[in-house]
């Protein structure tokens, strides 16, 4: 994240249009390098000129009101939240927003959002539950902001709060993953009956350059991360995390902001309609099970439990290093006394 | 602390691994057997040691009471991630390290005689990481606790999601928030009690939305590593940011607790909690 943000402010959008050429040279050539290939559709997802939700959303509805404020501390321009009207459809949008140049950037913190920024997304989703909006939102976080004054507020609580609401809000919901899906702070607003993604976006549960420093031990090594985190849309799309996968104009979604525009209307349009003629109970418990559903896991049958005390109470370096060591065998449960009670106090 | 016990400072030159610790706060060689009495809580300077989920267990349930549930989860290697080392290599060496299959166990248990659903995360295990693997145990853990309408208590100590499960990991959030969600809407209380350390995914899900939040006395509690913050901002740090008094200033936890005393302050809480709320239970 230091980094992606240190190059936001650095490389203006030139270096992205140097990256999205290699790109282009890359998927001609015979036998592209997969980490190469990879790497440049981050640096795609990132583009400066990638377009953004407000300028989506005034290309695809016919009327746009923007909403602000979270009624709560202050108006976070790094999502952005209104009522619009898509094809006849009147829905609740809300989405992030990065800017187009350093100034915007500034006001709109780089697209990541504050805790007020979630509970401003919260306050209209629940407006549209209550007024019978389907709700849209489209996903381009590098991640949620991690300052100080975000932990202060309570940017976890405001994320989890969010994805919480969004898994039982009784109102169709259909997201777009546009951009850069950055973890908590994209799942955050991506919590839907059907999530898209266009397909240069990617969507991660760190970004690259935080999972490589983490477990290569240096950000140099940002696009093994990516390559192997399958953070490319057509990867989610397998993963079962995207439903579809929506294509670009030829050169990227930055090359066409118009075309791609039409094309992602098409498309939520069309899961709008369907959406919007399921009984709500169904779809709340479709949804349910959507969430519920994704993760890989084997369940062993007849495994003995854990015992209720597995074995001595140690510390769990001590206990490791033991176990290392080879002597696997040796801890059996001692006997335990009255080791649940808490040691007498003096002072009681 | 007033934990009042012998001081150790022995005039020993050395300090056998197998017996002594040394305490990473004070620097005191602490005798192990005197640690383990103490709930392993240091008796110099209150420094609270990272639990194995077993020994949580058995400091805060009433002495056999516990039932594992779902003990044979295990993960799976969906993107077959491979970084210095490959991941199926990491559950393999976690598991011989910890003697558990995954990060987290769940089953029901008592506390001082009142039936919970209780998930207990162990750090020893890929840094408490969440995968799937917890993921499912925690939304388990809650459609149990639900079904059988006893309240849950959760005790996180987790670096966050499992990068190496990708954006599946991303998906636990929803999957136990999802979960969690219908446990309040069927009103049966959830105690989360947060140790050290609970950051990343499993604080901005689960840990962070206890009906009552609870934390172990400093415990480094978070959304973005502090590095990161600082890093990104390049602005200082509050005193003793991230830390549960940190937390506890700025309204997201109700109490600090020690480490002796949070089997009784569970037990009262439940008291006032719990669905039945049975007279016979109150003291």
């Amino acid at each position: 994240m230091v980094d992606r943000i240190r190059n936001l402010g650095r490389d203006g959008g030139r270096g992205d249009d140097r990256e999205g050429k290699e790109r282009d040279d890359q998927s001609t050539a015979a036998a592209p390098d997969p980490k190469a290939a990879v790497w440049a559709r981050v640096q795609l997802a990132r583009n400066l000129r990638r377009p953004r939700t407000l300028e989506l959303v005034a290309e695809m509805a016919d009327e746009f009101i923007e909403l602000h404020g979270d009624r709560l501390f202050g108006d976070d321009e790094a999502i952005v939240a209104g009522l619009a009207t898509i094809d006849g459809h009147r829905v609740a949008v809300i989405g992030q927003q990065k800017g187009a140049d350093t100034e915007e950037n500034v006001r709109r913190n780089f697209g990541m959002p504050h805790p007020e920024g979630y509970r401003k997304a919260m306050r209209v989703m629940e407006l549209a539950e209550r007024s019978g909006l389907p709700v849209v939102t489209f996903v381009d976080v590098p991640g949620a902001h991690p300052g100080p004054e975000s932990e202060e507020r309570g940017i976890a609580e405001a994320i989890a709060r969010s994805v919480g609401l969004m898994t039982r809000l009784r109102t169709p919901i259909v997201t777009v993953i546009t951009g850069e899906g950055g973890s908590g702070g994209a799942l955050a607003i991506a919590v839907g009956d059907v999530v898209l993604a266009l397909e240069n976006a990617v969507y991660s549960v760190i970004s690259p350059e935080g999972c490589a420093s983490i477990l290569w031990r240096t950000t140099d090594e940002a696009a093994s991360a990516a390559l192997a985190m399958r953070m490319t849309a057509a990867d989610q799309l397998q993963l079962g995390v995207v439903d579809e996968v929506i294509a670009e104009p030829a050169e990227g979604a930055h090359t066409d902001p118009a075309g791609t525009a039409r094309r992602l209307r098409t498309v939520i349009v069309r899961e709008l309609d369907r959406l919007v003629a399921v009984p709500i109970d169904l779809l709340v418990d479709a949804r349910y099970r959507r969430y519920r559903s994704l993760g890989a896991f084997t369940e062993l049958p007849g495994v003995t439990p854990t015992p209720p005390i597995a074995s001595r109470p140690g510390l769990a370096d001590r206990l490791r290093s033991l176990l290392e060591a080879g002597q696997r065998a040796i801890p059996a449960p001692l006997p335990v006394g009255r080791r649940d009670e808490p040691p007498a106090r003096e002072d009681s | 602390m007033p934990l009042k016990f012998p001081s150790f400072r022995s005039r020993r030159e050395e300090y056998p691994e197998r017996l002594w610790t040394r305490c990473p706060s004070c620097e005191e060689q602490l005798f192990n057997k005197q640690l383990e009495k103490a709930m392993s809580v240091c008796p110099t300077c209150g420094h609270h040691f990272r639990l194995p989920a077993p020994v949580r267990l058995s400091q805060l349930l009433d002495e056999g009471t516990f039932m594992e549930r779902d003990p044979g989860l295990i993960s799976e290697d969906p993107l077959a991630f491979v970084d210095q080392k490959a991941y199926p290599d990491r559950i393999a060496a976690a598991q011989l390290a910890t003697g558990l299959r995954d990060a987290v166990i769940w089953g029901i248990g008592q506390i001082e005689g009142q039936r919970v659903a209780v998930v207990v995360m162990d750090f020893g295990f890929m840094g408490g990481s969440m995968g799937a693997v917890v993921g499912e145990k925690v939304a388990r853990a809650a459609e149990g606790a639900l079904a059988e309408r006893v309240p849950l208590v959760v005790v996180s100590a987790s670096g966050g999601a499992r990068m190496q499960e990708g954006t599946l990991a991303l998906m636990q959030l929803a999957k136990t928030m999802a979960a969690l969600e219908r446990l309040r809407a069927a009103h049966v209380p959830y105690l989360s009690v947060l140790s050290d350390p609970t950051t990343g995914g499993v604080f901005a899900s689960y840990a962070v939305m206890g009906d009552v939040n609870l934390a172990e006395p400093n415990a480094l509690i978070g959304f973005a590593g502090a590095r990161v913050g600082a890093g990104t901002i390049g602005q200082e740090l509050p005193p003793g940011f991230q830390r549960s008094e940190f937390l506890f200033r700025h309204g997201f936890i109700d109490r600090v607790v020690q480490r002796p005393d949070l089997r009784r302050e569970l037990a009262q809480l439940l008291r006032y909690l719990s669905p039945e709320a049975p007279e016979a239970a109150r003291g």
